[in-house]
């Protein structure tokens, strides 16, 4: 009887609504309730490790454990509430960055008890590199997204020096587990440099490969709580751990499939190095072909003579909070008879699948997003292509310049359309930092201006028609 | 070597369950929509979370007179937490959004 209210037994219970709650998020229906029934099972593996703990314990650790989940679920709590949902790609990178300094103040602290066993000194060591890189990473990616740090910095050999830093690293890690040592100054050592690490690692990597950065270093955090469940024999953080790192892992294949990348060119960096970055500026310089501006009204006069309009929201839209106005501008064009869609790319705004959140927020009809392979035939018999912020995922650049670092890529191929309306801010280059031959083009008109009002605008010219 | 090898022989059934649990998150995420990838990543990110037992754990076992043990574990637990309810939180308020939708 006593042992039904084990800890272990807790423990295979919240293994159990990992596995349950990581398979149900993966469906639509079932996905938040997946998520509920896991952060159910995390909350008792907690309060069982807190509660069940055989040992003496002085009251005051009590005090401090208490204190330390409380102000973390207050500040948790009140920033994922807070924080508006286009930001929600950095969010996901903070609190993973989180996760992962964890792990490594984990192996900081126990490191001195386990002097002299290799194997369980080796796991701590793993521990704290792969748990600072996922930390100082996480944090320079949420930097980026923010934009605070909006351009790839390269040092010089970038490429040469991270390989160098991480050999390093590595032979270090394994000269303290091999040796010994009980020098905590060498261990201090060693998570500085795997701290300094991950920021050389996220730096070069531009601003449109994040999404696949943070999906990395969430597999990261993963296998570093996976090593901590290992030094412990603890089978949750084992289970939970190794579920993430090799869910996470997946994840990212899948992520770099749809921007048609490797991983490796990814983290080495093929956007601009090399040879590659000369291509780039030589591609650039031919495209001095004029450009079409329109205004508000003409815009309004095409769409409303229009049969069929196909909306392409990019990351633009929703910096612009512009999502609530795009969908009151398609409920507008279908109460005219206008069949009105959108066409959503799939790493359209930062992440995977982030401009359908967005769009569901506003209400607007799951039957009306259509994804890229269904809706790419459809461009042919569309009148009027509207494309709100979106720049790389329709640049036929990916299709027609081999020297182009997006060529490969799938897009929306919106050049097939009648004519194509581009609403941008300015001029300015997309996320990864190309031109995009698709402004040039005769079909094409661009309404310069911040999306929301130019939507509003849009909006108020179409009603008085 | 010898000690790889009692390591292996000691630790079996945690190798079993690596690598069980390697194939059960290779399966879970195989064929899921790509509209719901930022949302797994998010519940994913929330599930990682699980460090903070761990953190609970050095801060159980941690000796009274450690206090910079004391004062790291506290900053683990803390930052464990962020973690795990900011995770769950922010999964949460993405998929809120996915069934208001189906109404």
């Amino acid at each position: 009887m006593n042992y039904i209210f084990s800890l272990e037994f807790i423990y295979l219970i919240a293994s159990m609504t990992y596995i349950l709650g990581l398979k149900m998020l993966g469906k639509p229906g079932t996905a938040r309730k997946g998520n509920l029934i896991a952060a159910g099972g995390m909350t008792l593996a907690i309060l069982g490790t807190i509660f069940l703990y055989q040992g003496e314990v002085p009251t005051y650790i009590y005090a401090l454990i208490g204190t330390a989940i409380l102000i973390g679920t207050i500040i948790g709590w009140i920033i994922a509430k807070k924080v508006a949902m286009t930001k929600m790609p950095e969010l996901v990178s903070l609190f993973n960055g989180m996760g992962g300094a964890s792990a490594a103040l984990i192996g900081l602290i126990e490191f001195e008890h386990y002097t002299g066993n290799t194997l369980s000194i080796a796991t701590i060591v793993a521990g704290i590199i792969i748990g600072s890189i996922s930390f100082s990473g996480s944090m320079i990616a949420w930097a980026k997204l923010n934009g605070t740090l909006n351009k790839p910095l390269r040092l010089p050999k970038y490429n040469l020096l991270n390989n160098l830093v991480i050999i390093g690293l590595i032979l270090f890690a394994v000269y303290i587990a091999w040796s010994g040592t009980d020098s905590q100054l060498l261990l201090y050592v060693l998570f500085f440099v795997a701290l300094a690490y991950g920021v050389l690692f996220v730096l070069p990597i531009g601003g449109a490969d994040m999404p696949v950065v943070i999906s990395l270093l969430n597999s990261f955090t993963g296998l570093a709580a996976a090593l901590g469940g290992f030094l412990y024999g603890n089978m949750v953080m084992l289970t939970g751990g190794i579920l993430v790192g090799s869910a996470g892992t997946i994840l990212t294949f899948a992520m770099c499939d749809a921007m048609n990348r490797s991983l490796v060119s990814v983290i080495f960096g093929s956007f601009g190095s090399g040879g590659d970055s000369q291509a780039i500026e030589g591609a650039s310089e031919t495209m001095t072909g004029s450009i079409k501006k329109t205004t508000v009204s003409d815009a309004a006069i095409l769409m409303n003579y229009s049969q069929r309009i196909i909306i392409v929201p990019g990351y633009g839209l929703a910096v612009a909070q512009a999502q609530h106005a795009i969908h009151e501008l398609e409920q507008l064009l279908a109460s005219k008879g206008i069949e009105v869609k959108y066409a959503i790319h799939p790493v359209a705004g930062r992440m995977p699948g982030h401009m359908n959140v967005l769009l569901a927020e506003t209400n607007v009809d799951y039957d009306k997003l259509a994804e890229m392979e269904d809706v790419n035939p459809e461009f042919k018999n569309t009148d009027v292509v509207f494309v709100v912020g979106a720049n790389d995922v329709v640049n036929p650049a990916a299709h027609t310049n081999p020297s182009s670092p997006i060529f490969g890529m799938p897009i929306l191929e919106v050049e097939n359309a009648k004519s194509i309306i581009i609403n941008k801010r300015s001029m300015n280059p997309g996320y990864a930092g190309i031109e995009n031959e698709l402004f040039y083009n005769p079909k094409t008109s661009m309404l310069f201006g911040d999306a929301k009002s130019v939507i509003q605008s849009l909006i108020s010219e179409l009603k008085g028609m | 070597m010898n000690e790889l090898i009692e390591f292996i022989s000691q630790n079996m059934q945690m190798l079993y369950i690596v690598i069980l649990m390697i194939f059960v998150g290779v399966e879970i995420i195989g064929h899921v929509p790509a509209v719901l990838h930022t949302p797994l990543m998010s519940g994913a990110n929330a599930i990682h979370g699980v460090v903070i037992i761990g953190a609970i754990l050095v801060l159980l076992g941690v000796n009274p007179e450690n206090y910079l043990g004391q004062a790291l574990g506290f900053v683990a637990v803390l930052l464990g937490t962020l973690n795990v309810v900011g995770g769950f939180v922010v999964t949460d308020r993405m998929l809120e959004m996915f069934k208001k939708k189906k109404q």
